[in-house]
């Protein structure tokens, strides 16, 4: 029982401990950055201590929800096991896909551009598609390619397809006519005005694809893994761990594709801080 | 006079692509049932001429890609011809998926709007929680399916909740993320003039932020609605359910039958455009009634 106050006292703290900080009105700009990341973190490790405090303390079976202390000790335990299935799962299914993926809807993008009957035509065929429960796939691609990653890129380059697809043409067209015609009096050649004008306009776009399409990959890899896999994958260890009860193993998995997912997402994030600097979402947090 | 540039901006490009999807899957379907014909042909000894080659190729038991006809008839005889209430009917596997869905889609909305309304106001939990919110949009949460429902089992909850607590848990995220923007869309001017009306902080949520933000809603409504449909599907595949579009794909992957994962793929997809296109309807009736010009 004393887990359980302890627990519920240490989060009542940490709340009005956040709230007095928010509060605060720093005067130098690297205290308040500081208190910027504090906030979120004092509320995460909040959230862990009421986890392990409130399982420990009402004994809450391992089954229903092991304590994040005993997930970590499984985590360190294991790491061998974690890394193969991430290699497996991320290094090879997700990376291979999501290049391909997202490389051929740039590509068919582009190849589009010069026909508006075609752009018509695809458009609004690729935007139905984003909304189609497009992992449905997964078990016809597992038939057609084998249990091995091969069929979890092509699951993978399904998924990226589209909205790489829709972003990179709705990009491309985002360059206003006025922008386009001073191209025109500089007799600017197409792939002049492509890679000078249009291209960087449509990079928001196409990141903001980049972005959605990374958390796309490691589902759609996960997922194809559950219709049949070599014994090892991320979803290969989900699902066969469940079925032996091993929850604490289940938890680390998802904790490894947790920190994979965000790695990802924070890797392509940084690129479009870099690459896009110009655009106001990113020059806006500088000033 | 609206309807011909309509149809030439539209429709016909649509329609060219799809009949073009439609022969080269006619294409396809010959070329990778072909190998399995020719094999047959050459074990019982004879040589296959192409008419009789093509011919069998569309009417394959368990094809490598079934044609667009057979699926088509597959989706005829399972919606119609059996009844509603038989484990054959896909209409009766579409509506387990779809209960489960919209449950979870219910519950998932009704989170993320108390959620995102506490976000507006107060600022600790904007700083704590926002970033939060935004990690967790990063991460494969549908790895966690499987684990959920086994974990709801065990305390013995099955079914519909199960499934329906990963839709909730998928669609809450779009719903919190688009309603904090929609409830923090209007101006500084629109604020100060609620203040100089001495309106409490109620008063300005529902006459000022709440009809602000419902274009937002309806854009992360649909986003919500379809990935509430994928987190319905894929919480039926881990456990061996035995009804639903997920146990239909499952089942057909097991036992080799191409047609029937072809079909329940069709049945999802149609279901989750007719979802989108509901929630497209309430969108424009509810932006009529607030008098926004179409």
């Amino acid at each position: 029982m004393t887990l359980v106050i302890g627990a519920l006292v240490f989060w009542l703290f940490a709340w009005g401990f956040n709230e007095w900080l928010v509060r605060l009105r720093p005067a130098s700009r690297g205290l308040k950055r500081l208190i910027d990341i504090a906030v979120p973190l004092i509320f995460g490790v909040t959230l862990l201590v009421l986890w392990e405090g409130l399982v420990r303390g009402f004994q809450v079976p391992v089954v229903l929800l092991p304590p994040p202390s005993m997930i970590w000790t499984r985590l360190i335990g294991s790491l061998p096991i974690l890394w193969a299935d991430f290699q497996q799962t991320v290094l090879k299914s997700v990376l291979t896909g999501y290049v391909l993926g997202c490389g051929f809807g740039f590509v068919v993008a582009i190849a589009i551009d010069r026909s508006p009957f075609l752009q018509k035509g695809l458009l609004p065929l690729g935007n139905f598609v984003s909304a189609l429960p497009v992992v449905g796939i997964a078990p016809i691609m597992v038939m057609w390619f084998g249990f091995d990653w091969p069929s979890k890129v092509a699951v993978v380059v399904i998924m990226t397809f589209f909205p790489m697809l829709v972003n990179t043409v709705t990009g491309l067209s985002a360059a206003s006519s006025m922008e386009r015609d001073l191209m025109r009096t500089y007799a600017a050649s197409w792939w002049q005005t492509l890679t000078k004008l249009r291209l960087p306009a449509a990079w928001p776009f196409i990141f903001n694809a980049l972005k959605i399409n990374s958390t796309l990959a490691l589902i759609g890899a996960i997922v194809a893994e559950f219709f049949g896999t070599p014994i090892v994958g991320m979803g290969f260890r989900i699902s066969t761990e469940v079925g032996r009860m091993n929850v604490d193993m289940v938890w680390a998995e998802i904790a490894v594709a947790a920190l994979a997912g965000s790695g990802f997402y924070g890797a392509v994030a940084l690129v479009e801080r870099a690459v896009t600097f110009w655009h106001p979402s990113v020059r806006g947090e500088r000033t | 006079m609206s309807t011909a540039p309509r149809f030439r901006d539209k429709i016909l490009p649509v329609a060219t692509i799809l009949v073009a999807i439609v022969v080269l899957w006619y294409g396809a379907a010959a070329w990778l049932n072909a190998p399995f014909e020719r094999d047959t042909a050459a074990r019982a000894g004879t040589t296959i001429a192409l008419t009789d080659l093509l011919k069998n190729t569309m009417a394959q038991e368990r094809p490598v890609l079934p044609a667009p006809h057979q699926v088509f008839a597959e989706l005829w005889d399972t919606t119609v011809n059996k009844p509603i209430t038989s484990k054959r009917s896909l209409v009766y596997h579409a509506w387990v998926t779809l209960s489960a869905t919209l449950l979870g889609f219910a519950i998932g909305t009704v989170l993320g709007i108390l959620l995102a309304i506490g976000i507006v106001h107060n600022r600790a939990m904007d700083r704590s929680l926002m970033p939060w919110v935004i990690a967790s949009q990063t991460v494969p949460i549908l790895a966690v399916a499987p684990m959920i429902i086994v974990v709801l089992n065990a305390i013995g909850l099955s079914g519909l909740l199960p499934k329906a607590l990963i839709s909730t848990y998928l669609s809450f995220f779009p719903i919190v993320v688009g309603m904090v923007k929609g409830l923090r869309s209007p101006e500084q001017i629109q604020l100060d003039l609620m203040r100089t009306y001495d309106a409490s902080a109620a008063q300005v949520l529902t006459k000022l932020r709440w009809p602000a933000a419902m274009p937002y809603l309806f854009t992360s409504l649909k986003v919500a609605i379809a990935i509430s449909l994928v987190g319905a599907i894929v919480g039926e595949l881990p456990t061996g359910a035995v009804a639903g579009l997920g146990a239909r794909l499952l089942a057909g992957s097991y036992y080799g039958q191409t047609v029937q994962i072809w079909s329940a793929l069709f049945m999802a997809a149609g279901l989750a455009a007719v979802l989108v296109l509901v929630v497209g309807m309430l969108h424009a009736m509810v932006l009529k009634r607030m008098g926004a010009r179409p």
